[in-house]
């Protein structure tokens, strides 16, 4: 395995067994999923903000079925949330974003040739692909694509003839979601295996970079967190294929009363939300890894406080395990209970704040290079403390009775999980793009692309918040039989605007992506001046990383402007010299 | 050799990291079931005694697998004691369908009418426990194969310690599971 040997266009390009391939497998597909689910929110916006006004566009993808007259109906609307909560949490940011960055940087970053099992990680991208498949035909079956939320709430998605979307589109969901856990596990068993076991000589766990970290904790909570959704789901399919009562209770469909007593829909609720917090740790991690290192780099400064950004990792993933009622203060729980899980939650706000003033403190007084990476990294900055103060406010039980389930919430966790997440993944291409192809993005591209992202990305989710405020409820088709929302119908249109904007402007991103992969100016081996060892493998990409030996690693990764150096940053792989300390 | 060492650590690993998560699957029901049964209407009934038997026949099963794991290691042949795991493992899944008929018998369904939770939980979770197992009777099936080819020795014998590790721990997943809805 350790020399490169030939391949043919199959084994290179499709069933690849190079963890850097199958990176850019689960990069690409990731992309492609998340133009869909981009799309998918634009178009349900336009009903938003023009209730029932007919547009061109909305006939053009939805046909004249979804969308007669070229006006949105109201059961597709549901199905296109769905769908786009469902594509963006797991396809794009969980699949997309630790799919790629854990399978690309482990092997590279630990200095391995590879993952422990590379066939497993060919079978976790499969598995992704098959779940892909089966998603996206669930988009052309009759009665629509599954319209329960992604958060597939019972009864809606437990009985069948409830909606449309609740039959076949919504058995095709639970297919699609049973592939994309198996994957999941795959991969974090693989990723988990790997970084404890290959690392190279040298490279203890205190030298192992932030973002080697952030994917180890993002796999153990995969491992922990994922195969309670599937115990979840399981029940979830007994109730709607074999008619059980594990969730429903004193049904009456059309006059007509179901034989199901007992069940819990809160049950559900409970089993959902044990997965669900996590996940959303699932895809913040990785990016608080990856703008770890992309700040360090660009900072020419070592990570202020490894050690704690570390335990503020490990600290987040266990309480992550302890707030999951926090979704469900409205369900007629127990005050106390209640007032239990207000305490974890804010606990949480003490480790991410660690993380925020590191990132602040590595910043301050820096000779910062404004790369377009540094600036989404920067950007994740600033939305993950505007979204986490509003998730103080969300943890506060007394508090989000009054909020639950308006657009407050929608405002909250897409700045700090959709934003935040996005900006981390597209920090890491930007950054890494370089390794993985061999040349360079085009950087005016880039600075359009982030500027235009954050404005119109804050313009999009910030007025949300007073929406919500004002009452708004979420998952509405319409508000416009609400009189005391008709003052709202203006701030509901600058958001579609902007959504359009950041939207439109994303496709200038993958532009910059492909064409920048044949026709980029040729990189450099290290064209940031980086010290982890993934800099030291060649441009042209060969199976096993390194042409000659794997190289040992004599210091931790975060040597920038150290004292005494000769340049302002010594890769991991130099020995220290005569009576250098390690930092 | 000392690849072969790190291989084998880490094929371990593997297994150990993929049964923590089953773990976690088998959390998640039982006590969803807990959860469930403190919400009342949870219809009580007798355990079948074909359950009782699949208990003795998997905790023979794996003492026999841990025998055989001795031979291998002393390098002696494994193959019958091997065969007997395996027929073991086969009575087990025989006797949790017969179970599920004595719950038929008295009354207890899966679905539809009259069903109840409680019951319905006893079939998930026992045919959930079950598919695991029949993952494990297809790799005693391969080790027994290998075995009776000779494919094991004194110092190559992973395999076995690979299929004991699963084996050994869906024998303690039944008896907490067997425990657990006699006791909870
Ligand atoms: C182009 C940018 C985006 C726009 C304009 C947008 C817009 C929206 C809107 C308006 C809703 C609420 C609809 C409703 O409740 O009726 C929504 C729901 C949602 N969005 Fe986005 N979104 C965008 C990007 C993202 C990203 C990056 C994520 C990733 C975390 C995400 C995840 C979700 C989720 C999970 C839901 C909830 C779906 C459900 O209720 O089942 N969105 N989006
Ligand atoms: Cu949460």
């Amino acid at each position: 395995m350790s020399e490169h040997h030939k391949e043919t266009f199959l084994t290179k390009y499709i069933f690849s067994l190079d963890h850097k391939m199958i990176a850019k497998q689960f990069l690409i597909t990731g992309m492609f999923m998340g133009v869909v689910g981009m799309l998918m929110s634009i178009l349900f916006r336009l009903q938003l903000s023009n209730p029932g006004e007919s547009f061109a566009v909305l006939e053009f993808f939805l046909g004249e079925k979804w969308a007669p007259g070229g006006v949105l109906d109201p059961n597709i609307y549901l199905a296109l949330v769905t769908m786009h909560g469902t594509i963006l949490i797991f396809w794009v940011l969980t699949a997309g974003l630790t799919g790629t960055f854990a399978n690309f940087l482990i092997p590279l970053q630990i200095g391995a040739r590879d993952m422990a099992s590379a066939f497993m990680n060919m079978l976790s991208y499969w598995f992704f692909f098959a779940a892909t498949i089966v998603l996206l035909c669930s988009l052309f079956v009759e009665s629509g694509p599954a319209a329960a939320g992604w958060t597939i709430y019972p009864p809606l998605s437990a009985l069948p003839q409830a909606i449309p979307g609740s039959g076949l589109g919504q058995d095709l969901w639970l297919i699609a979601i049973t592939l994309f856990v198996v994957s999941s596990l795959l991969g974090g068993l693989n990723y988990i295996v790997t970084i404890l076991n290959m690392r190279t000589k040298g490279m203890t766990m205190s030298r192992l970079p932030l973002t080697i970290w952030a994917l180890l904790i993002v796999a153990i909570l995969g491992v922990l967190s994922f195969p309670v959704l599937l115990s979840c789901a399981l029940l979830l399919i007994f109730d709607r294929s074999f008619g059980t009562s594990f969730y429903l209770s004193d049904i009456i469909i059309n006059g007509e009363a179901l034989h199901n007593t007992g069940g819990s829909p809160i049950l559900f609720e409970h089993l959902f939300w044990f997965l669900g917090h996590p996940e959303v740790y699932i895809i913040l991690l990785p990016a608080l890894g990856i703008v770890s290192e992309v700040i360090s780099v660009n900072s020419r400064k070592p990570i202020f406080g490894y050690k704690a950004m570390v335990g503020a990792l490990i600290l987040i993933a266990f309480l992550s395990f302890v707030v999951w009622g926090h979704h469900m203060f409205i369900t007629g729980m127990d005050p106390f209970l209640g007032s239990v899980f207000t305490f974890t939650t804010l606990l949480i706000a003490i480790p991410s704040a660690v993380k925020v003033f590191n990132y602040l403190a590595t910043l301050w007084r820096a000779n910062i290079r404004f790369t377009p990476a540094m600036l989404f990294a920067i950007g994740f900055v600033s939305t993950f403390i505007t979204g986490g103060l509003t998730g103080i406010i969300l943890g506060d039980s007394a508090l989000d009775i009054n909020v639950h389930d308006t657009y407050f919430v929608v405002g909250h966790f897409h700045i700090v999980m959709g934003l935040s997440a996005i900006y981390g993944m597209l920090a890491g291409v930007y950054h890494w793009f370089p390794k993985m192809y061999g040349r360079m993005m085009n950087k005016k591209l880039g600075y359009f692309h982030f500027w235009v992202t954050f404005i119109s990305a804050y313009g999009v989710f910030f007025p949300m918040h007073f929406l919500g405020l004002a009452g708004l409820p979420r998952r509405y088709y319409t508000n416009s039989a609400f009189p005391m929302f008709d003052g709202l119908s203006d701030i509901n249109e600058i958001i579609t605007f902007f959504a359009i904007v950041g939207g439109l402007v994303q496709l200038l991103f993958i532009f910059n992506f492909f064409y920048s992969i044949f026709k980029g100016t040729k990189a450099t081996e290290n064209p940031w001046g980086s010290n982890t060892l993934e800099w030291t493998t060649p441009v042209e990409r060969i199976h096993g990383n390194w042409p000659g030996e794997i190289p040992t690693v004599e210091r931790w990764a975060y040597d920038y402007s150290k004292p005494g150096a000769e340049e302002d940053f010594v890769p991991q792989n130099v020995p220290l010299k005569e009576g250098e300390t390690e930092h | 050799m000392q690849l072969n060492l790190k291989k084998n650590k880490a094929s371990k690993q593997l297994l150990w990291i993929g049964i923590v998560s089953i773990v976690m699957f088998f959390g998640g029901l039982t006590s969803a079931y807990i959860v469930r049964k403190a919400e009342g209407g949870w219809l009580e009934f007798e355990m079948p005694v074909w359950f009782t038997i699949s208990t003795i026949a998997i905790i023979v099963s794996s003492a026999l697998l841990l025998f055989a794991a001795q031979n291998v290691k002393s390098g002696k042949s494994a193959t019958t004691l091997l065969l007997g795991t395996l027929f073991l493992g086969i009575l087990f899944s025989y006797s949790q369908i017969q179970g599920w008929g004595d719950l038929v018998a008295q009354g207890v369904y899966l679905t539809g009418e009259g069903s109840n939770a409680s019951g319905s939980f006893i079939y998930a979770i026992t045919l959930m426990h079950l598919l695991h197992l029949i993952g494990g009777l297809v790799a005693l099936l391969i080790t027994t194969v290998k075995s009776k080819q000779g494919n094991y020795s004194k110092d190559n014998y992973l395999g076995i310690q690979l299929a004991s590790i699963y084996w050994h721990f869906l024998g303690i997943l039944w008896l907490y599971l067997f425990l657990f809805f006699n006791y909870s």
